[in-house]
C-alpha cells in the first residue's frame, strides 16, 4: 500500500496529480530512514545479536563504564550487559508502539467509516467519544486504566491502542463523508456495490496517504507515552525491560552509572526525532492539507 | 452566541458525564467494588455495610445513578493506605502541585510566545531556525530525558542545585525548568505557525500595501488574528498542568497531585486514584469553557453570527 | 410508443437550507410534482438552468435519493428502497453517467478494473468472460485495450467519459441517467461523446434520460423533451415538435437562443430580471418575473401542465388559458 501510495499521491478531490520522484530524498530524511530500519532489525534478531542474555548477571563486572571489550556499553548495577538489554528493549518498546499504533488506526478509522456511513446517532456519539478523548490527558486516563486492572504486556499494548484513535475517526470520517457526497464513491455506490466495497476497496487506498501522515504523528507519541509509563514503573514490569523501564531504573545511579540511562534515552529521543523527520516530509509529499 | 455557549457548556457537561461514567465502569469490570474501595483486610460486616450503603445488590442502572448521587455529594471514598478521605489527600497535595505548575506555566508563555513571533516576524533568520530546532527536541525528548539531563548537569556535574526534595526555592528551579523548557518550544512553534498563517492573509498585504506602518500592521492586524488560535493552545496547557507534573513530580521527589497519583495507581489505591481523575476532568472542562468563552469574545465572526441568532 | 420503462408520478423534493451557522432553516423545493414517462428505448431530454431541479429529478429517477412525495415505477415496478440489497441489485439495470468523469473515477485504479467492477459486484459470468466482456466494452466506447491498463489521470476528459460509459454498460442495464455529460468537455470532443451515445443508444436499445442545460445537444439526441423552470416542467412534448413550434415563453426563448440550422438567428429573445433562486421562488407562474408577456393572472395563479394535442403539454396561462392563439407571436 505505501508502494501505490508513493507512486501514485494524489490528493483527494484536487484535480492534480502529483508523482514523486524517490531519489529526491533530503539526507535528514535517509538517515531517519537508515535509523528506523536499524531498529527494525534490532527488534527482529535481537535475542540473535545480543552478546548475552538480558537477564544474564556478572556479578564481578558490575557498573562497569562503557569502552570496554566485553560490555561496549557497559554494564548495570547487576553486572548485566547494558547493550544486550538495550537491544531487548527496542524490541519490546517497538512492539508495543506498533502493536498500538495499528489498534489505533484500526479502531479510529473503523468508527470514523461508521460514523460517515450512518451518520445521525452514531456520527454523534464517535464524536462525543472522540471530543472526550481529545479533552481528557490521556496519561491519566492510562493510569487509572492501570490502577484499576493491573499490569500486563497485552493490556499495555490494547491500552496505548486508545491513544490517537481519535485522530484517524475525525480523518476517516471528514474524508469518507466528502468522498460519499460527491465523485468515485457515490458513482461506485450507484454500480450496487456494498459498503464493505466502497469504503474497504475505494474510500480507504484513496485516503491512505493521509493516514499514514497520522501515522508518523501517532507513532512517535505512542512510544513516548509507552517510555514514560515505564519509567514511572507503571508500565512495562520486571524482568521484561523496556527503554522507559532501562531510563527509570538507571535513574537510581544517575551519579556513579549514567551510560545505564542515557544509551536508552538516546535511543528513544533519536527514535521519535526519525519518525518525526519521515513523517514532516511525507506530508509535504502526499498531503500539504494536514498540519 | 447565546446558543453557542449554551453548547459549549452542554458539552462541558457531557464530558464530566462521561469520565464518570468511565470510572464507574472501569471500576465495576476491575471487581468487587466494595473491596477495592475499602481494602482486603475490611471486616466482613464493614463490607456489607458499605455494599447496602453504595446499593451494590440493586440493579446496575440504579448503582450508576447513585454513584454520580454520591460523587456529586463528593463521598469519594477512603484512602486505602491511611483510611483518610481521598479528597482530602488530594487536595493537600494540590498547593505543591501549583507552586511547580503555575510558574512553568508564566515562564512558556514569557519564553515561548515572544519567540514564536520574533521567529514569524524574521523567518529564515538564525533565531527562527534555532526555535524550530529547540521545537522538535521539545516533542522528542520526553520529559524524563530532560529531567534526568538537568539533573546530571545541574546537580551531579556542576552541583549548583539540588536533584530532589522540597526544602527551599532551590528546590523548584529545576522542576520549574523542566516544566516550561519542552512547553515554550511547542508554545513557540504553534504561536510561529498561527502568525505565519495570519501574516499570509490578503487583509495583511491590503493592509501594507495601503501604506500601514509594519510596526502597526502587526501589532494591530496581525498579532490579535494569531491569538485567538494560540489562546485556545494556552488553554489546553492550563487543562494539562496537573498531567504534566506527574512525571516531573516523581522525579524530583516533588510531594505533589501527580506524585500522589503515582503512588496511589502503584498501590492501586482506586478511590485517590478516581479522585484525581475527577480533579483533572475538572481542570480540563473549566479551561476548554474559559477558552470557549475567551474564543467567543476574540473571534469577532462569531460575535457577528451570534449577533444575529 | 412502446409502453414506459420509467413512470415518474408527481414526484417532490425539497431541502432545508441554513443561512450560516445559526442562521434559521428555510426549505428549498428543488423538484415540486414532476411527472415523466420514458417509453422504452426513446430518449427524454430533460432541459433546464442550473437550479432548475433537473439533476434532482434525474437523481430521484434513478433511485439515488428517495422522493418526499410521488413515486417512481421502473418497468411497471415500483423502486427498490435506497440501500437494500434489492436496490443494488436493481442497479444492474439502470446506470448513471456524471458530468464530472475524472471525479466519478477512482484515482488509483487501472480503468479496466473500474470497467470490471459492475461485473465483480454483481456476480455476473466466470472471470475469463469479465475480462472478454471489459475488452469488448473498450471496443464498443471506440477506445483499445491498452487503454484500459492506464489510470484516469494519464487520460484525456472524453476518454474518460467513454470509460464511464463503458463501466456503465458493462452490466448491459435498459436505462441510462445522463447528467451533464458532455458539459465538462471540450465542444469538440462533445459531438464524438454525444454521436457514440447516439449511436450505443440505438445499436443496445437503451432508454435514456439524457439532462443538459445545452439546447444543441438535447436536440442531437433525444425524441421527447422536457423543459424544466424552478422544480417545475413547464413543457413537455416530443422533440421535433417542440423545436419547431415552443410554446412556452421560456421555452420560446431558449430555443431562440440556441441557433440552429434552417432557421434564423434574428428575433431572439432576451429575458430580463434575475436568473431563477430556487430559495425564493416567485408566486403564481415562477417564470412571470422574467416574462416578456406576462399577465396579471400569472403572478397570482400557478399554470397547470396541460395537454394541447399531438402529445405536447404545457404549464401558461397564455396557451392554456383563453389566449390559445398566441403562438404566432413568436
Amino acid at each position: 500500500m505505501t508502494d501505490t501510495t508513493l507512486k501514485d499521491g494524489s490528493k483527494l478531490g484536487s484535480g492534480v496529480r502529483r508523482r514523486i520522484s524517490l531519489p529526491a530524498i533530503p539526507l535528514s530524511v535517509a538517515l531517519a530512514i537508515a535509523w528506523i530500519i536499524a531498529m527494525l532489525v534490532v527488534a527482529a534478531l535481537a535475542e540473535k545479536i545480543a552478546p548475552y542474555g538480558y537477564t544474564q548477571l556478572d556479578l564481578r563486572n558490575r557498573l562497569s563504564a562503557p569502552g570496554n571489550v566485553a560490555h561496549w556499553l557497559g554494564t548495570d548495577e547487576l553486572g548485566r550487559d547494558v547493550l544486550s538489554r538495550l537491544l531487548v528493549s527496542i524490541r519490546i518498546s517497538l512492539l508495543i508502539a506498533f502493536g498500538a499504533t495499528a489498534i489505533s488506526a484500526v479502531v479510529g478509522t473503523t468508527l470514523g467509516f461508521l460514523a460517515a456511513h450512518f451518520r445521525g446517532l452514531v456520527e454523534q456519539l464517535v464524536l462525543m467519544l472522540t471530543d472526550f478523548q481529545a479533552s481528557m490527558p490521556f496519561l491519566i486516563m492510562a493510569l487509572a486504566v492501570l490502577a484499576f486492572f493491573g499490569n500486563s504486556l497485552p493490556l499495555l499494548i490494547g491500552l496505548m491502542g486508545l491513544f490517537g484513535w481519535e485522530r484517524y475517526a475525525r480523518i476517516a470520517r471528514g474524508l469518507a463523508i466528502s468522498a460519499n457526497a460527491q465523485g468515485y464513491a457515490a458513482a461506485v455506490r450507484q454500480l450496487g456495490a456494498r459498503p464493505s466495497r466502497i469504503y474497504l476497496r475505494h474510500i480507504l487506498p484513496n485516503i491512505a496517504s493521509t493516514l499514514i501522515v497520522s501515522t508518523t504523528l501517532v507513532f512517535p507519541e505512542v512510544i513516548l507515552m509507552e517510555s514514560g509509563l515505564s519509567f514511572l514503573g507503571l508500565g512495562v514490569q520486571p524482568p521484561m525491560t523496556s527503554l522507559g523501564n532501562m531510563v527509570g531504573y538507571g535513574r537510581e545511579y544517575l551519579t556513579r552509572a549514567p551510560w545505564i540511562m542515557l544509551a536508552p534515552a538516546t535511543t528513544i529521543v533519536v527514535t521519535t526525532l526519525a519518525v518525526s523527520v519521515i513523517g514532516d516530509w511525507l506530508r509535504d509529499k502526499l498531503d500539504p492539507t494536514l498540519q | 452566541m447565546g446558543r453557542y455557549f449554551a453548547i459549549r457548556i452542554g458539552r462541558a457537561a457531557l464530558t464530566i458525564v462521561l469520565v464518570v461514567t468511565f470510572a464507574f465502569v472501569v471500576l465495576r469490570l476491575s471487581g468487587d467494588p466494595a473491596l477495592m474501595i475499602l481494602g482486603p483486610e475490611a471486616p466482613p460486616e464493614v463490607l456489607a455495610a458499605f455494599r447496602k450503603a453504595w446499593g451494590l445488590d440493586d440493579p446496575i442502572w440504579f448503582q450508576y445513578l447513585d454513584y454520580f448521587g454520591a460523587i456529586a455529594k463528593g463521598e469519594l471514598g477512603r484512602s486505602m493506605r491511611d483510611g483518610r478521605p481521598a479528597i482530602e489527600l488530594v487536595l493537600e497535595r494540590i498547593p505543591a502541585t501549583l507552586a511547580l505548575t503555575v510558574p512553568a506555566f508564566l515562564l512558556k508563555v514569557a519564553l515561548g510566545i515572544p519567540a514564536g513571533i520574533y521567529a514569524a516576524l524574521h523567518r529564515g533568520s538564525a533565531i527562527d531556525r534555532a526555535v524550530m530546532m529547540t521545537a522538535v527536541a521539545g516533542f522528542t525528548v520526553p520529559s524524563f530525558v530532560l529531567a534526568l539531563l538537568l539533573v546530571l548537569v545541574f546537580a551531579v556535574q556542576l552541583g549548583w542545585l539540588p536533584s530532589g526534595g522540597q526544602d527551599s526555592w532551590r528546590h523548584a528551579i529545576l522542576p520549574i525548568a523542566t516544566l516550561s523548557l519542552g512547553g515554550a518550544a511547542v508554545l513557540a512553534r504553534f504561536t510561529r505557525s498561527a502568525m505565519l498563517e495570519v501574516l499570509g492573509q490578503p487583509y495583511i498585504r491590503t493592509a501594507s500595501a495601503k501604506g500601514v506602518p509594519w510596526r502597526m500592521v502587526v501589532t494591530s492586524h496581525a498579532l490579535p488574528n494569531a491569538a485567538i488560535p494560540t489562546v485556545t493552545i494556552l488553554g489546553f496547557m492550563v487543562g494539562t498542568l496537573i498531567a504534566g507534573a506527574v512525571v516531573v513530580e516523581s522525579v524530583f521527589a516533588w510531594p505533589g497531585v501527580g506524585r500522589l497519583l503515582v503512588v496511589a495507581v502503584a498501590n492501586r489505591d482506586l478511590a485517590v486514584v478516581q479522585c484525581i481523575l475527577l480533579l483533572v476532568a475538572l481542570t480540563m472542562v473549566t479551561s476548554n469553557l474559559i477558552v470557549d468563552f475567551l474564543y467567543g469574545f476574540l473571534d469577532p465572526r462569531l460575535r457577528a453570527k451570534g449577533a444575529h441568532a | 410508443m412502446s409502453a414506459p420503462l420509467v413512470e415518474v408520478s408527481a414526484i417532490s423534493r425539497s431541502y432545508s437550507m441554513r443561512s450560516g451557522m445559526f442562521g434559521r432553516a428555510t426549505a428549498v423545493h428543488a423538484v415540486d410534482g414532476v411527472s415523466l414517462s420514458i417509453p422504452k428505448g426513446e430518449t427524454l431530454g430533460l432541459v433546464g438552468e442550473s437550479g432548475s431541479g433537473k439533476s434532482t429529478t434525474g437523481r430521484i429517477v434513478l433511485g439515488l435519493e428517495p422522493p418526499d412525495r410521488g413515486d417512481v415505477r421502473f418497468d411497471g415496478k415500483p423502486m427498490a428502497a435506497l440501500g437494500t440489497q434489492a436496490w443494488r441489485t436493481q442497479r444492474a439495470r439502470m446506470q448513471m453517467i456524471f458530468q464530472d468523469p475524472l471525479g466519478a473515477l477512482d484515482r488509483r485504479l487501472p480503468v479496466a478494473s473500474q470497467i470490471r467492477e459492475p461485473l465483480d459486484i454483481h456476480g455476473i459470468g466466470t472471470v475469463a468472460e469479465r475480462e472478454d466482456r471489459v475488452r469488448e466494452l473498450l471496443r464498443a466506447v471506440e477506445l483499445t485495450p491498452a487503454h484500459g491498463a492506464r489510470y484516469p489521470g494519464a487520460l484525456s476528459g472524453g476518454q474518460r467519459q467513454r470509460i464511464v460509459l463503458a463501466r456503465a454498460l458493462a452490466t448491459k442495464p435498459d436505462f441510462l441517467v445522463c447528467d451533464e455529460p458532455v458539459s465538462a468537455l471540450d465542444v469538440s470532443i462533445q459531438a464524438q461523446v454525444v454521436n457514440l451515445l447516439c449511436d450505443l443508444q440505438a445499436r443496445l436499445s437503451l432508454t435514456l434520460l439524457f439532462i443538459s442545460h445545452d439546447l444543441r445537444v438535447i436536440r442531437q439526441i433525444s425524441t421527447i423533451v422536457a423543459v424544466m423552470y424552478l422544480g417545475r416542467i413547464v413543457e413537455i412534448g416530443s422533440a421535433d415538435d417542440l423545436f419547431a413550434r415552443p410554446e412556452h415563453p421560456y421555452t420560446q426563448a431558449l430555443v431562440s437562443a440556441s441557433p440552429a440550422p434552417g432557421r434564423r438567428s434574428a428575433g431572439r429573445i432576451v429575458l430580463s430580471g434575475d436568473p431563477p433562486n430556487p430559495a425564493a421562488r416567485p408566486n403564481g407562474c415562477a417564470f412571470h418575473p422574467r416574462c416578456p408577456r406576462a399577465l396579471a393572472r400569472c403572478a397570482s395563479e400557478v399554470p397547470v401542465l396541460s395537454a394541447i394535442g399531438d402529445g405536447r403539454q404545457v404549464a401558461c396561462h397564455l396557451v392554456t388559458g383563453p389566449h390559445v392563439q398566441t403562438r404566432d407571436a413568436a
